[in-house]
């Protein structure tokens, strides 16, 4: 299977859906660049090109993690799964 | 690799430059109808019309005698004509330029009137066009090239391959010598540190920390929100960025792993520290970006972008690559390197970096961009503040 979302570091929390047509449902087939990995995870929510897929439950208040860094906060929890943007997400800086 | 050679013209000054442009460089907003007559009259000049130019003051009327000498200094220009509204400024660009031992050559329109002065103005100016028409290129070492980088409306696309892309890149130019820069300090927010730990000393480091904080007191100071839809941008949200932190580690992707920048330039400051990384203090909207560092003399620009920012410059050709295969399919006559394989685990970033590398250096040698091709030639001066 084809990989459908990259994921830059192994503490991230998130992926990068990288094919254009992921539906609620999709299992899909991940690779973690830096441990070249490939892990699966289910998506809860139809999740566009380029767009966040969660790795792992994120609770409100937590921080996500992308390049192994912090990203930002969750601002509602996120489902493993789940589409991961400005919906339930904000910056921690301005 | 075969290190690498490249075909420029080299100048009065020793610089080389990749393109042979005769600039008709208004001073002001005011000369631009004359500029553009001028560039009407003589074909194969090139007018750079802009906004700005009266009644600035201090530190803003400075970048901008910085930007317009700097424009006309770069070594991609081969000569210059500049008008302006009175002979005073027009007389300083022209100073300016001179230091270079380009043929340069002001003309004010008061006392005159435009149409006089287009007239002379355009005499000189065929003058110089069939000059540098005769000139030829040589073949010259990658140790004498600029390169500068810059991203436009990213996505995550931009962070996971068309970034570092570049990154693979600058790394292997630093290595063989070559002068290169990044800026956008807005855009680092979030990756500042990491950032600053890519300092060659201290001092660089200590340079860019301040310059950082000088920029988000600004930010702090004006904003009316979180900056959703300007930084990141709509289109940065529409391609999957969510925060500021999250598009700063990708921006910073784009200095590799190993090049280390050895000084901090002012916007449009020349690097004055030999070859080596050098990072620019400016806004990271790209034509201010790009025009600041083509300002500074850089000749080639490499511009990833994830949804299809459309940018180019007048003097300075800017090569577009693209890891989103939307963009890539939907904005092709845009785009002059599809990296998009690299998502598809197709192409590793070694083999990017080194068709880029390619690309960079047909378009060194005379192959026109993309942006070239369809006319794109942003050229915007960055305002500081209020003019008086």
């Amino acid at each position: 299977m084809a990989t459908q979302f990259i994921v830059h570091d192994k503490r991230d929390t998130v992926g990068v859906v990288v094919v254009e047509d992921v539906q609620p449902g999709m299992e899909l087939e991940g690779w973690i660049m830096e441990t070249d990995e490939t892990i699966r995870v289910t998506a809860l929510d139809a999740v566009p090109l380029g767009h966040k897929v969660a790795l792992r439950d994120i609770a409100e208040g937590d921080t996500v993690l992308k390049y192994g860094a912090d990203i930002g906060r969750a601002v509602k929890p996120i489902r493993k799964g789940g589409h991961a943007h400005i919906h339930n997400m904000k910056t921690k800086r301005w | 690799m075969a290190r690498p050679t490249f075909w420029g013209y080299r100048r009065e000054n020793g610089r080389v430059g990749i393109r042979n442009h005769v600039v008709i460089l208004p001073l002001d907003d005011l000369s631009n109808a004359a500029c553009e007559a001028v560039a009407n009259n003589i074909k194969g000049c090139l007018a750079l019309p802009h906004a700005y130019g009266r009644l600035q003051f201090g530190a803003d009327l400075e970048l901008t005698f910085r930007t317009l000498i700097g424009t006309g200094s770069n070594p991609n220009v081969a000569a210059v004509v500049v008008i302006g509204i009175e002979p005073g400024w027009t007389g300083r660009v022209v100073e300016g330029i001179a230091k270079t031992g380009k043929p340069v050559a002001g003309f004010a329109i008061e006392r005159n009137g435009d149409i006089n002065t287009i007239a002379a103005a355009s005499r000189q100016a065929k003058d110089f066009l069939q000059w540098a028409s005769e000139k030829r290129r040589e073949e010259c070492g990658i140790e004498e090239l600029f390169i500068s980088t810059k991203c436009g409306e990213s996505d995550t696309t931009s962070g996971l391959a068309s970034n570092p892309t570049v990154g693979n890149l600058i790394d292997k130019m630093d290595a063989l010598g070559a002068t290169t820069c990044f800026g956008e300090t807005s855009e680092l927010t979030g990756a500042e540190q990491e950032c600053a730990a890519r300092a060659a000393t201290p001092e660089a480091a200590r340079k860019f920390m301040r310059a950082f904080a000088a920029y988000q007191e600004v930010i702090e100071r004006n904003k009316t929100d979180d900056l959703s839809e300007s930084q990141p941008t709509k289109g940065n949200i529409e391609g999957g960025l969510t925060t500021i932190e999250e598009k700063a580690f990708g921006n910073l992707q784009k200095i590799g792993k190993r090049a280390k920048f050895i000084d901090v330039l002012a916007p449009a400051e020349e690097p004055a520290k030999g070859p080596g990384l050098y990072f620019m203090d400016t806004s990271s909207a790209a034509a201010e970006c790009v025009t600041l560092q083509a300002a500074a003399g850089f000749v080639v620009h490499l511009f990833p972008t994830g949804q299809g920012n459309v940018i180019g410059n007048p003097i300075e050709p800017v090569i577009k690559l693209t890891a989103n295969p939307r963009t890539a399919r939907t904005m092709s006559e845009h785009i002059d390197l599809d990296v998009s394989g690299i998502l598809r685990r197709e192409m590793n970033l070694d083999e990017a970096g080194d068709r880029l590398i390619d690309i960079m250096l047909r378009t060194c040698n005379g192959r026109l961009t993309s942006a070239e091709a369809l006319g794109h030639r942003e050229f915007v001066l960055t305002k500081l503040y209020q003019s008086a």
